[in-house]
């Protein structure tokens, strides 16, 4: 029974996880380039989620063509945020670029609040059946959101790895200036890292939907600190630190709730893990966990 | 509602003036030794949770209980200090938000601080608990004592709007003279540049330490006042957009220019309570309760206009801008 938990609890963290590293690896990238803790990132996953219900349950469409939609969506709602509003900003410095993304967050939460109201919504999907598979036990939900995550995860990590774009991606984000002089167009990468993140944020969006069955325009919201773990854990600005800070943090928060582990701690405690852990971490790394540790 | 309803705009005053006192509190950290803390509204969570704690649950008299709340303040800005010597200002940023966070869960999900009801909730879902026995009979007092002067216009909330406002008067006199002194400049070049100052002898870790108690002082006095005021808090009243307004009224009024931040305070005051007027058409189709929505969306377009036109706001020292950081 205990092993038969901890199965499940390994699962949703990994499931959760994927969420948090899909989202963190997006968020990271754009921090790194822009030098802009985006406090409006948990929004737009909110954004991704509501057009995927608007396409979804408003026009009975596919719920995979709704989710194709939520990260088209999302990703012209960051790229165009970019192109508007951050990128001519650019060099105003660390703390008027967050704040602006604090006053877009407002903006995006509450036109959404205005514009769709403030109950609960639920995607035209079968929310009652539940999957056992031997050990685990799965709602459609998570199942979906499991598939969606075993591929694109992994998708994911491989463009970062190898293709040009990914490298180039990643050089920009880890030194701007040194990317710039080995031939990156880095204003060219800026768009496709915000194209990614917000496509990226739209998919999370859903998935987290998906997963909660029912959610409000607070969704990504909710989440937005968890992300900003994520960042941290990774080191500012490191991919493949966000994938794996996502995970680690989504499977640390379930397996404490595990009984084998002193009884469990009780699950509203689990966010206080996710905010006390990368504090302590930073008091010993504070590059982050696989960040490297800068001159400048 | 009427427009010129004084008793409303004397509640607002107050509320500016105890949002100004946290801004203030940010004002030491942010713009004299450039740390971005984005937590700030801990130390206010922590000055009230403080006071009212030991009030309902110790039976500590109210003003040893606000000094203790104000003390704790102080004790996590020593706390939050041990980071941020080695820390980057990116993650510093984020860790503050990680560190308020964790404060406000944890009171949300407590039972001894009376989890989500909050102060209401210390004694238990049974009993109702109150803090502000010993405070309403000396509020009334200044009150009876106003009326003599006002008349009919002298309330409670006219009492602490007098409160509040000679001590944002006094810190911002008490911070003046400290940013005039050697202090503040060798702060000021903390912020320009870290090396340079350890490079002429100056200890930038107890600069930045102390920055941080000053700031943590006046959270837990804004943190205090907050919690007479309003009579019964919870964890809401601890929100990290609490940290924005902060931010935004410091932005407002100019950055870098001490005797902005009232004026700041006083403009946020208004946009903020003054969005509850906006009942004429076509805005009267939206119903009362989405229009704090409304009330926040329109504070989130100042915020990106201001940023993105006059980062230095109103009255801001265009030279000192330190927004770089």
């Amino acid at each position: 029974m205990v092993w038969q938990q901890l199965a499940q609890l390994i699962v949703n963290g990994l499931i959760e996880g994927a969420i948090l590293a899909l989202a963190g690896v997006g968020a990271t990238l754009a921090f790194g380039i822009q030098r802009v803790a985006n406090f409006a990132h948990g929004d737009y996953l909110t954004f991704g989620a509501y057009v995927a219900f608007f396409v979804n349950v408003t026009h009975g469409l596919n719920l995979v063509f709704a989710t194709i939609c939520a990260m088209l969506g999302t990703a012209v709602l960051a790229a165009g945020v970019h192109l508007v509003l951050l990128r001519p900003l650019r060099g105003r410095g660390l703390v008027a670029l967050s704040l602006i993304t604090v006053g877009l967050s407002l903006i995006l939460r509450d036109a959404l609040f205005l514009v769709v109201g403030s109950g609960t919504r639920a995607y035209n999907f079968n929310q009652t059946t539940v999957y056992n598979l031997q050990v685990v036990r799965l709602s459609p939900g998570q199942l979906v959101a499991a598939i969606a995550a075993a591929v694109l995860v992994p998708a994911v990590a491989a463009m970062l790895a190898w293709t040009p774009m990914g490298k180039s991606m990643r050089a920009v984000a880890d030194n701007r200036d040194l990317a710039e002089i080995s031939g990156v167009n880095t204003d060219r990468m800026g768009l496709y890292v915000w194209t990614l993140a917000g496509a990226l944020a739209g998919l999370g969006g859903v998935m987290l939907g998906l997963i909660q069955g029912i959610f409000d325009p607070d969704l990504g919201f909710n989440i937005l600190f968890l992300i900003f773990t994520v960042i941290v854990l990774g080191g500012i600005g490191n991919a493949f630190g966000a994938l794996l800070g996502g995970l680690v943090l989504g499977l640390a928060m379930e397996i404490s709730a595990w009984q084998g582990f002193f009884g469990g701690l009780p699950t509203q405690y689990q966010p206080v893990l996710a905010f006390v852990v990368p504090i302590l971490l930073l008091l010993f790394r504070p590059q982050g966990l696989l960040g490297r540790a800068r001159v400048l | 509602m009427d427009i010129f309803n004084l008793a409303f705009w004397t509640f607002v005053g107050v509320v500016a003036g105890i949002y100004g006192l946290l801004a203030l509190g940010l004002y030491v950290q942010f713009s004299m030794a450039g740390l971005p803390n984005f937590g700030h509204v801990a130390f206010m969570a922590l000055g009230a949770y403080t006071m009212a704690l030991l009030v309902i649950q110790s039976h500590v008299s109210l003003v040893l209980a606000a000094l203790a709340g104000i003390a704790v303040a102080m004790l996590f800005g020593v706390l939050l200090g041990i980071p941020c010597s080695r820390l980057r200002a990116d993650y510093l940023a984020i860790a503050t938000v990680a560190g308020s966070e964790t404060i406000r869960f944890l009171v949300t999900n407590s039972a001894f601080t009376g989890g989500p009801t909050g102060s209401i909730g210390m004694l238990g879902p049974t009993q109702l608990s109150t803090y502000t026995g010993q405070w309403t009979p000396f509020i009334g007092g200044i009150t009876s004592f106003l009326s003599t002067f006002f008349g009919d216009a002298a309330t409670n909330d006219l009492s602490m709007f007098f409160i509040v406002w000679i001590i944002v008067g006094v810190a911002i006199l008490v911070l003046w003279r400290m940013e005039k002194a050697p202090w503040g400049r060798v702060m000021k070049s903390i912020r320009e540049d870290e090396e340079a100052a350890k490079s002429l002898g100056k200890n930038v870790f107890s600069f930045k330490m102390q920055a941080l108690i000053i700031g943590g002082f006046l959270g837990g006095l804004a943190g205090v006042l907050w919690a007479l005021e309003i009579g019964v808090f919870s964890p809401d009243d601890f929100q990290p957009t609490l940290t924005f307004y902060a931010y935004l009224i410091l932005i407002l009024g100019g950055m870098n220019r001490l005797w902005a931040v009232p004026v700041g305070a006083v403009v946020f005051g208004i946009l903020y309570s003054g969005t509850r007027f906006l009942n004429f058409y076509p805005l009267s189709l939206i119903d009362s309760g989405a229009r704090a929505y409304l009330r926040l969306l329109i504070i989130g377009v100042v915020l990106v206009a201001l940023m993105a036109v006059r980062p230095q706001g109103m009255f801001g020292n265009r030279k000192e801008m330190l927004l770089e950081k």
